[in-house]
Formats: structure tokens, C-alpha cells, sequence
């Protein structure tokens, strides 16, 4: 079980470095810019008069501290997960080494 | 990568909010009796959450030369069934729309419906089918995870296509620009999730059994 994770993991590692070794669309303004932006873009384009109607209440002040709060999510985020799965192991290791003290 | 703020007209969000809105009551109560029935499993729940609040916030690289993030709704879905999902997914949309400025509130609406309803549900239909024809747990998983985080960002495509038809070629012409631009950036990304969700269920299979068996999850699968 541990070799097939190690190798999902390494699976997933490639296909998230692949599009960076590989070249670009021609044509592209920015490298590797969010889907949302492009999203975004293409709605101007297609209609000069709308109106954005709603402004975000609070924007990150800068990139630095919009990564700090992207950074926190993932921490939060895997520091849960690793808790969960850190306890859960330690207690079915127990688990079976109580049941093989007992069979002693 | 969420419908920016302010980027549906206000009768299209004011729609997806109210047509999601059921959805939120009805998971709210499917959480509350999961944790009355089932208290051992609040911190797989919650575990759950925290899969898709970490696979939210990175933003991968996509061979369309773009970025977006997966959604990590899908384990949640198959574990929990679809609708806690809706719960989860609304705080990590709430999350990013206050604090990073990603998607909105006036598009939380429409967000939640595509990342915490349809997504979800899309995952749990396709592990269902799956298993029923006696598909592997680990193609399962991967299938629902890959095609839940597919139909997220479908269904975003048709919101947007829908409030911004083309002028010319219509709202099928939108869709496929705008499907050009969320559903194309997000295969990679979707194998991505589809991997890591197989990684999960592989530990929680090994270490989290009696939750496992709680849940009724993948009954018989599990050796």
C-alpha cells in the first residue's frame, strides 16, 4: 500500500510539473494566469458595457499578502488532515499491538 | 477557479443563491444527524473539509497555459454521500471570497451550486455506478474524484454562458468559450485530484476502518 501511494503521489507530481516543461499556447499574454482571470477577460472582450455591479469587500493589499492567506489555507487545511491521519494510525497501531500482547 | 465577484448580472446570482439554498438547509441537517448517529466519524467530517479546503488552494499549472485548483469535494461525497458536501464547499468559498478576494459573495450562490452540489453529486453517481458493475475501489475513487471535479467546472462554464451568451453564435458559442477556458485548464487538474483522493481512501482503508464500516462505505471492500 505504501509503494502504490508513493507512486500516485510521484503520478500526481509529474502531471502538475508536465505543463511547465512543456511549451506554451502560442499567443498567450500571461503565462500560466488564473482560468478566472481569462474568464474574465473573454466577458469584457464579448461585452464592452457590462458593469461589474459588485466590487469584492476586502481585496488582499498585495500578491505577498494574498499568499500568506492562500498559504494558510493549505496549511490549515493539511495540518487537519495530517492530525486525523497521524492519530488514526497510531491508534490502530496500538490496536494491534495490544492484540498481539494479548495473544502472548 | 470560481465566477468572479460581481461577474453574474443580479437576477442570474440572485437565482443559483436561491436554488442553491435548499441544498445548504437540507446538508446542514444530513451533517447534524451524522454527527448524532455517527459521533466517531465528526472528525473524518471534518477531515474531509480540511481535503478540500488544501486541494482549494493550490493553484496548479495546466498544459492550456493557465492555472486553476481542484475542488477535493469529491472524497467528502463518496464517504459522506453528496449533500454535507454543500455545507463544506460553502465555507471554503466563503473563506476565499472574504479573505483572498476569489470568487464573491454575489457569486456564492452560483459557486456553491457548482462546487458543493453538482460536483459532489457527480462524484457520488460515479462511484455508485462504478462499484455496481464491480469496478475496483481504487478506479472508483479515482473516476468520481476526476469526473465530480470535471462537472464543477462545467457547470461554472454554463453559469457564465448562460448570463453572457455570445452575440452572435448564442449561448453554445459561449459555452464552448468558456469551456475553452475552465473545463480544457482543468483535465490535468482533475487527474491530479482523482490521484490524491485515491492516496486518501487508500490510508483511510488502512487506518480508519471502524469509521469505514460505520459509514457503510464500500461495504465488503474493505479487507
Amino acid at each position: 500500500m505504501k509503494r502504490t501511494n508513493l507512486m500516485l503521489l510521484l503520478l500526481a507530481f509529474l502531471v502538475t510539473l508536465s505543463p511547465l516543461l512543456s511549451p506554451l499556447p502560442k499567443a498567450l499574454e500571461q503565462p500560466f494566469a488564473g482560468a478566472d482571470a481569462q474568464a474574465e477577460a473573454l466577458i469584457v472582450a464579448a461585452n464592452p458595457d457590462y458593469q461589474r455591479w459588485f466590487e469584492p469587500l476586502w481585496e488582499p493589499p498585495s500578491g505577498e499578502i494574498e499568499t500568506l492567506l492562500f498559504a494558510l489555507q493549505a496549511a490549515l487545511g493539511s495540518g487537519l488532515l495530517g492530525y486525523y491521519l497521524g492519530l488514526r494510525r497510531g491508534q490502530s497501531q496500538r490496536r494491534e499491538h495490544d492484540g498481539a500482547n494479548a495473544r502472548d | 477557479m470560481h465566477i468572479m465577484e460581481g461577474f453574474l448580472p443580479p437576477l442570474h446570482a440572485a437565482a443559483w443563491t436561491v436554488a442553491a439554498a435548499p441544498f445548504v438547509v437540507a446538508g446542514a441537517r444530513r451533517i447534524a444527524r451524522i454527527t448524532r448517529e455517527h459521533p466517531n466519524t465528526k472528525l473524518l467530517l471534518a477531515a474531509s473539509g480540511a481535503f478540500a479546503f488544501v486541494l482549494s488552494a493550490l493553484k496548479i499549472p495546466s498544459v492550456t497555459g493557465s492555472c486553476s485548483h481542484p475542488t477535493g469535494t469529491g472524497l467528502g461525497a463518496i464517504l459522506f454521500g453528496p449533500s454535507v458536501m454543500v455545507v463544506l464547499g460553502a465555507i471554503v468559498l466563503l473563506f476565499q471570497a472574504l479573505l483572498l478576494a476569489h470568487g464573491g459573495i454575489t457569486t456564492l450562490g452560483a459557486n456553491v451550486f457548482s462546487m458543493g452540489i453538482v460536483g459532489p453529486w457527480v462524484a457520488y453517481g460515479i462511484f455508485k455506478l462504478a462499484r455496481l458493475w464491480g469496478g475496483p475501489l481504487a478506479l472508483a475513487v479515482f473516476l468520481a474524484a476526476l469526473f465530480g471535479d470535471l462537472a464543477t467546472y462545467g457547470i461554472t462554464s454554463i453559469q457564465i454562458a448562460l448570463a453572457f451568451p455570445d452575440p452572435v453564435s448564442g449561448f453554445g458559442g459561449a459555452l464552448a468559450k468558456f469551456a475553452g477556458v475552465f473545463a480544457l485548464t482543468q483535465i490535468p487538474l482533475a487527474v491530479i485530484e482523482g490521484l490524491l483522493t485515491v492516496v486518501v481512501v487508500n490510508l483511510l482503508s488502512q487506518y480508519s476502518r471502524d469509521e469505514l464500516e460505520d459509514l457503510a462505505f464500500a461495504a465488503g471492500a474493505m479487507k
